[in-house]
């Protein structure tokens, strides 16, 4: 049977996310999460590869400093074998580093496999550092930016988008893979694949069971401020007659801006 | 912690190397320390010496046929050694798809914090680089130092400019290396279908989202943007969910900042918004007069892209 490991971010629904106005200040604590976007598409690859192979199993795991069971629900009826959780509040301050070494903790003790899927960043922080650094701490070989992905037996190929160019690649497992969002559209799990989800077992492994040392947990990084950016904005709106007063107006206006002509 | 020193700039795409190489040169005169490049590949020796123009001190150069292609674990081995022999205070690595992965398992390696997609890099008044970047999906900008050294920051496209060409007379240094066998082997590689001209590069862009009913439409765009010498841009569900383009202006696709920027059809998310920030002046047409494009736009129009981008079309061949 080959073992395929997925790795998922419970993430900020950054498109609920609320701006005080008046501090710039984020509004971090009461907004909804959600499976990280990139995180999904990692998991439907991970659905998709199974279908595929038959004889496989998929094991998520996520890093969280709160509960993230509902997450993982819904990562079960997606289609996930088993759902591993490993929650500390210490998870707060932790970087790219500490997530990469806590995962490969987790995956050294689920033991062998045949590929680990990433998302190529997540929803909210947005650094995209975390599957290299997994790729690295396991010594295995990372595929990045994966739009399609094959699996033959131990041979993967993938087609991976670049700035400016496709490129297809080979490889052997095990390995790292990230994926973007182009490569699937993920299901959505009817009532039934819900049923039968919540009949699956979530493990939660603590530190003591992984044996972490907390040191390696110390954030390198260190966030001076988050704030919502100034929007300095003119929102002028154009109104007028008809369409051509309009369009007159509009054109006027972005002369007077220099932005238009040579 | 004091020991390390320099300023150092690698990616494989040269050009964003100059543009790194311009930001560089300010932090390590600031920090009145020397200014280093690194270039990897094939037949590459002009360029390097052409970096000693821009602001390089000394350029290493490790050359080898077999790096032609971009190699990660010969890149990821060659740049090991050298930083680990030089310690630098300050690491800039472009953050192109290819170098973002060598930058995150660099600092692995050398047990140090890495921050990426920096838009902006500053020093504070203990001589630490403070980075900038967008996160929360767009919704806010984050600054950040780091606790180890080197410290190692990604640079995208676009975020610094070039800097001029000056007399400023570089070494170049060539250095040995040891080809690894790669562990990902290159199949193929196919340009993606794009204008001839980088969207990041453009003045102008007439940009379009779901308000776009047909395929066929985007012609009507294209007779806007060709008066003003622009070019099309879109959201990203229209390249990844329609797959009417190949790519996209957002926070996960293109950032640009053109002079004019104008969204005919797009409701304005917040990914798609931190895509164009850095625009001059945003021009938003819509016919929902909620959508939040209008929030962040210099000019707002409430109407139908179909009437509307015709008439402007012709408005604007009018003006002398």
């Amino acid at each position: 049977m080959k073992r395929i490991i997925v790795c998922l971010k419970q993430a900020i629904d950054v498109t609920q996310l609320k701006v005080d106005p008046s501090t710039r200040q984020l509004i971090t604590a009461s907004a909804p999460k959600k499976i990280s976007d990139f995180d999904k598409n990692a998991l439907e690859e991970a659905v998709r590869v199974k279908e595929k192979l038959g004889d496989a199993e998929i094991c998520t795991v996520t890093v969280a400093s709160e509960d993230a069971k509902t997450v993982l629900r819904e990562a079960l009826a997606i289609g996930a074998d088993r759902a591993y959780i490993i929650n500390d509040p210490v998870f707060k301050d932790i970087d790219t580093a500490g997530t990469a070494y806590v995962l490969s903790q987790v995956i050294n003790k689920i033991g062998e496999y045949h590929l680990i899927l990433c998302g190529e960043t997540s929803l909210d922080s947005f650094s995209g550092l975390v599957g290299s650094r997994l790729a690295e701490l396991l010594n295995v070989p990372l595929i990045n930016a994966v739009r399609k992905l094959t699996v033959e037996g131990n041979t993967i190929t993938a087609e991976r988008t670049l700035e400016e160019a496709y490129e297809t690649v080979k490889a052997k497992t095990p390995l790292v893979i990230t994926v973007t969002r182009e490569i699937n559209q993920p299901r959505i799990p009817s009532l039934m694949m819900i049923m039968k989800a919540s009949k699956k077992e979530i493990m939660a492994w603590t530190m003591t069971d992984l044996g972490i040392e907390k040191d390696k947990l110390n954030s390198k990084i260190e966030l001076l401020t988050v704030l919502a950016p100034k929007t300095e904005r003119k929102k002028i709106m154009i109104t007028g007659e008809n369409v051509q007063e309009i369009a007159e107006k509009l054109a006027k206006a972005l002369i007077q801006e220099g932005v238009v002509g040579r | 912690m004091s020991e390390n020193k320099g300023v150092w700039v690698f990616s494989e795409d040269l050009d964003l190397t100059m543009e790194m190489l311009g930001k560089g040169r300010e932090l390590a005169d600031k920090l009145q320390t020397s200014l280093a490049a690194v270039v990897i590949g094939n037949n590459l020796k002009k360029k390097a010496d052409g970096l000693a123009k821009y602001g390089a001190d000394k350029v290493y150069l490790a050359e080898d046929p077999a790096l032609e292609r971009f190699h990660p674990e010969s890149h990821l081995a060659v740049l090991f050694n050298i930083l680990n022999n030089f310690k630098p205070e300050i690491l800039l690595v472009g953050s192109t798809r290819n170098g973002k992965p060598i930058a995150a398992r660099l600092a692995m390696r050398l047990g140090t914090g890495c921050i990426p997609d920096c838009t902006n890099l500053d020093l504070d008044e203990r001589g630490r680089l403070v980075c900038e970047r967008v996160t929360y999906g767009g919704n806010a900008v984050a600054k950040l130092v780091f606790k180890t050294k080197p410290q190692i920051a990604t640079v995208p496209a676009r975020a610094f400019d070039e800097p001029e060409p000056k007399d400023h007379n570089g070494q170049l240094v060539k250095l040995d290396l040891k080809v690894e066998t790669p562990k990902v082997e290159i199949v193929e590689t196919k340009p993606l279908e794009t204008s001839s001209v980088r969207i990041e590069e453009a003045d102008v862009i007439i940009s379009c989202g779901r308000g776009l009913e047909k395929k066929e439409d985007i012609s009507m765009l294209e007779g806007v943007s060709k008066v003003l010498c622009g070019q099309i841009g879109c959201s990203r569900p229209l390249a990844e969910d329609r797959k009417w383009f190949s790519e996209w202006v957002g926070l996960s696709g293109h950032k640009v900042r053109p002079k004019l920027y104008v969204a005919c059809g797009i409701s304005g998310v917040i990914q798609h918004v931190a895509g164009i920030r850095e625009a001059k002046i945003i021009v938003a047409i819509n016919k929902d007069p909620e959508a939040p494009i209008f929030e962040v736009a210099d000019y707002g129009v409430v109407g139908n892209l179909y009437e509307i981008l015709p008439a402007l079309k012709e408005a604007l061949q009018k003006q002398p």
